[in-house]
């Protein structure tokens, strides 16, 4: 494998504008250019799966060794996916090319590529639906906006498919609500009929799939990794907790990204869930086999993400539980939302979530039984069940970045928004237009989130890097708060490129911070085991 | 350039009806026959393509939302952004098809130096709207020349139209602004460089064909001033399937070529993007509402799927299981 290129220097990066080139997009072929894509699947996790085209290639071969009636697949593929997807076959048919579309998306708005235009990316699979599947397409080619199917066609569909986020922010702005992210799915979909995947996604499925979680942590090693999270938990608060694992009968089964539970930042995170859970008093269960709220299986075809989907429920069901309480996870959630129950429910064997701290009842959970843990702690903030010291944030001016999904897919807005405010004094926004429905993508989402394509992802998460560089300016924040395990992995080496001093915090990790537990003894830490500014002095006085 | 194919199609087109009428005098061809033709095409066409998209499933419940979910009692719903209920969605949906309220948002993205900078953009929705509602408008004036008597409320819309009360005949302001409208959205195409690079022939075809069409209308009711009596009597008896042999009319080579346009119009609309009018109405992320997680939505194609069972899990890690105190389903 080859070594990952160094990111360039800023200036580079940004040393492009946003005139179109003169040659026409249909005559300027893919350029392969180095830091932009992951490498390709390897074909043991493609067996794994049992997916096509199974062997070890990669996207600057020549040959990419596709089966021979590659053309028929994809052409039958696209027939069958039209039957199957209206989004998919209304959103080939409708685009009027307004162009409201093209200077949304942050890869656009971070390569001045013309293909990155969402308009642009949908044109790449549209002009082959017309060339096969339209009269004007068939009769006029070209003039009709048509082109036949070749090798360098998929190549270009490979690299802007696996360059798309599928954020849904072009959505937004479309008269007609063309989601190119249905159309990046579905691209995607076709390509795995080939065996082109690239090997960040294909790998965490293969793991997800056999050991429950993309990193492929066993069931000791997970219940180690929190096991010196509660120990850092002891340092710091006094508090020894002892949190549950596959245990039979808990009224509520816990399920995060496990990015939580191995990686910084998103460990602070996981041990902010626990306190709450512990000083809550919660009767709760983790399980390692159904251990990844996340999915990478959605950035590889429907069938993928269902197969992996299954294992929460399958599990809650098997361990007997009342509900289920969900962790920050930006694409987890919107298919949660908008995706779980479909596939695999009806979800009849659980009840509907109540709190137990509260009473709440979260009606709006009513079918999934399955509730987003800041709606749960907003939930408790609101009627006073927690203790917090706002004080301890005091060193932190906080700003807020959306996740893509639980903005766009679920309309998650106000519930973080709600927490940081009654957990630290200096909440800041972002511009209006960068936030909330609108915001940025952290450029590496839908698996790009590899080592490889280092320049892509900071392009690509240049667009949210400039508002926090703006807010940063403006109000001075350090934190970007987040609820999403992707963005915990993602958003830290980018705002050390274009943002330094700039941390990303989980928004359980900075309630941690605040939580104020029973018979704790006096902070002078925070959950990463800095020293508490002002707390420290404090506790010498 | 992409759009000389269009110019050259639309020019054709006039020519075509011009020479038809004018010189051959194939008034039956152009008044009678095409029209017929063309109106068939585009109800079977706009049916047909309806029922494709109809055909095709609506797996999940994808509304892109827009605003805050509907949650905890005490925090408030963006009913119109993120509706949840199906009156919420037909408020949406209004908002769309009548104010184009996704294109209201749009906003122009710049880079300045090394900084991204956001600005205001509310032409293309202002453009976007005056065409759709001017076209809405000469449609419904148009039903003048199909109905007998004329209706009041047609009668009602004509005189608002006219309301400036200048010229004779009196000047409607729907044909200055379809005019306005479709003028700048075709210079926009060919002058703004971005979306001169996305825009296909299939683009321009359409504004050039119905800038043609709103102006030969516009002439023939200045300019050349045909007989409007005897176009109504063609038209009634086009509607009333009595055509009545239009050679014996004396109707302008203008009317023809307007009539032919428009013809040619209906007879594209299904096999072009201007599908979109219909479109619009179906679109999943648009349509639907946000409630997947309150009510279950049902896939009519969901088939099973191999999964990997708890069971192949134990089994698979039971020993390292035991040893770190799990409890096992089987010993
Ligand atoms: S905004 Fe919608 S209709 Fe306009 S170019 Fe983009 S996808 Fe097409
Ligand atoms: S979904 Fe996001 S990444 Fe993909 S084209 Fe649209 S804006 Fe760009």
């Amino acid at each position: 494998m080859a070594r990952a290129p160094k990111a360039p220097k800023a200036e580079e990066l940004l040393d492009f504008d946003f005139s179109p080139p003169a040659a026409d997009w249909m005559e300027t072929p893919v350029d392969f250019k180095p830091g932009t894509f992951c490498y390709g699947a390897k074909g043991k996790n493609l067996d794994i799966m049992d997916l096509p085209n199974a062997r070890d290639w990669s996207p600057t071969d020549e040959d990419w060794r596709l089966p021979a009636e590659w053309q028929g697949t994809i052409i039958e593929g696209l027939a069958d996916r039209m039957k199957k997807y209206r989004s998919f076959r209304l959103f080939l048919d409708i685009c009027v090319r307004c162009g409201a579309c093209a200077d949304k998306c942050h890869f656009y708005l971070g390569s001045g590529d013309p293909k990155n235009m969402p308009v642009l990316r949908a044109e790449l699979l549209r002009s082959v639906y017309r060339r096969y599947f339209t009269r004007p397409g068939k009769l006029f080619g070209r003039l009709a906006g048509a082109r036949d199917l070749t090798v360098d066609v998929l190549k270009e569909w490979w690299y802007y498919f696996f360059q798309c986020t599928e954020c849904r922010r072009c959505s937004v702005f479309c008269p007609y609500g063309i989601d190119q992210a249905e159309i990046t799915l579905m691209g995607r979909e076709l390509l795995n009929l080939l065996g082109l995947n690239t090997d960040w996604i294909a790998g965490p499925v293969a793991n997800c799939f056999m050991n429950g979680n993309h990193v492929g942590l066993e069931p000791q090693t997970i219940m180690s990794n929190v096991e010196f999270l509660l120990e850092d938990i002891e340092t710091i608060t006094g508090r020894h907790i002892e949190p549950s694992f596959n245990r039979k009968g808990a009224e509520i089964l816990f399920v995060a990204p496990s990015g939580d539970l191995y990686a910084e930042p998103g460990t602070y995170t996981c041990m902010g869930y626990l306190m709450l859970f512990d000083q809550l008093g919660l009767d709760y269960t983790m399980s390692t086999y159904a251990s990844e709220g996340g999915n990478f299986g959605f950035f590889t075809s429907n069938e993928t993400a269902k197969r992996l989907n299954a294992k929460i429920y399958a599990e809650a069901r098997r361990l007997g539980v009342k509900w289920i309480l969900g962790g920050e996870c930006g694409h987890m959630w919107r298919l949660v939302n908008q995706y779980m129950d479909t596939w695999n429910g009806p979800a009849d064997f659980l009840e509907q979530p109540v709190s137990p701290v509260t009473g709440t009842k979260f009606t709006n959970a009513a079918a999934t039984r399955m509730v987003h843990i800041t709606e749960f702690t907003a939930d408790l903030l609101y009627h006073n069940k927690i203790k917090v010291d706002k004080s301890r944030n005091d060193h932190l001016v906080i700003t807020y970045h959306d996740s893509c999904n639980t903005a766009r897919g679920m309309g998650l807005l106000e519930e973080p928004r709600y927490i940081l405010r009654r957990i630290c004094n200096n909440f800041v926004e972002m511009p209006e237009d960068t936030i909330r429905e609108k915001t940025f993508c952290c450029g590496s989402g839908a698996g790009l989130n590899a080592g490889e394509n280092m320049e892509l992802r900071l392009r690509g998460g240049f667009p949210r890097a400039n508002a926090v560089k703006y807010v940063r300016e403006k109000h001075g924040v350090n934190v970007l708060a987040n609820i999403c395990a992707l963005d915990r992995a993602s958003l830290p080496a980018l705002m050390d490129y274009w943002v330094p001093g700039v941390k990303v915090m989980g928004v359980h990790e900075l309630l941690g911070n605040a939580l104020v537990l029973d018979g704790e003894i006096e902070r002078t830490l925070d959950l990463r085991s800095d020293d508490l500014p002002g707390k420290e002095e404090e506790a010498i006085v | 350039m992409k759009i000389w194919p269009s110019f050259l199609a639309a020019l054709a087109l006039v020519l075509l009806a011009w020479a038809g009428v004018g010189l051959f005098h194939w008034q039956t061809l152009f008044g009678v026959v095409i029209p017929y033709l063309a109106f068939l095409t585009f109800v079977a066409g706009f049916i047909r393509r309806v029922v494709l998209w109809g055909r095709s499933a609506v797996p999940f419940r994808i509304p892109t939302t827009c605003g805050q979910q509907k949650t905890l009692p005490w925090i408030k719903q963006d009913k119109l952004e993120n509706p949840s209920s199906p009156w919420q969605v037909l408020g949406r949906m209004c908002l769309e098809v009548f104010l184009f309220r996704s294109l209201f948002r749009n906003i122009r993205t710049e880079k300045r130096g090394a900084a991204l900078g956001f600005g205001s953009a509310k032409w293309l929705w202002l453009g976007g709207l005056v065409f759709h509602w001017s076209m809405l408008i000469i449609l419904l004036r148009h039903l003048r020349l199909f109905l007998n008597p004329v209706p009041a409320p047609i009668r009602g819309l004509e005189a608002l139209d006219s309301f400036l009360q200048i010229g004779a005949p009196l000047l409607y302001i729907t044909d200055l602004t379809i005019v306005f409208a479709l003028t700048y959205l075709f210079l926009r195409r060919v002058v703004v460089p971005s979306v001169r690079y996305i825009s296909q022939p299939a683009d321009y075809f359409p504004l050039l064909l119905l800038l043609a069409a709103a102006l030969s209308g516009i002439l023939m009711r200045w300019f050349f001033r045909v007989d409007i009596r005897a176009v109504k009597e063609l038209t009634m008896g086009l509607v009333t399937f009595h055509p009545l042999p239009p050679g014996q009319l004396s109707i302008g080579v203008i009317f023809y070529i307007h009539i032919f346009l428009v013809s040619c119009l209906f007879a594209y609309f299904p096999w072009s993007k201007l599908m979109h009018a219909g479109g619009v109405f179906l679109s999943p992320t648009r349509n639907m509402s946000n409630n997947s997680r309150a009510v279950r939505h049902v896939n009519p194609w969901n088939y099973p799927v191999k999964t990997h069972a708890y069971a192949e899990y134990e089994e698979q890690f039971r020993e390292k299981m035991r040893k770190a105190g799990l409890p096992l389903e089987t010993e």
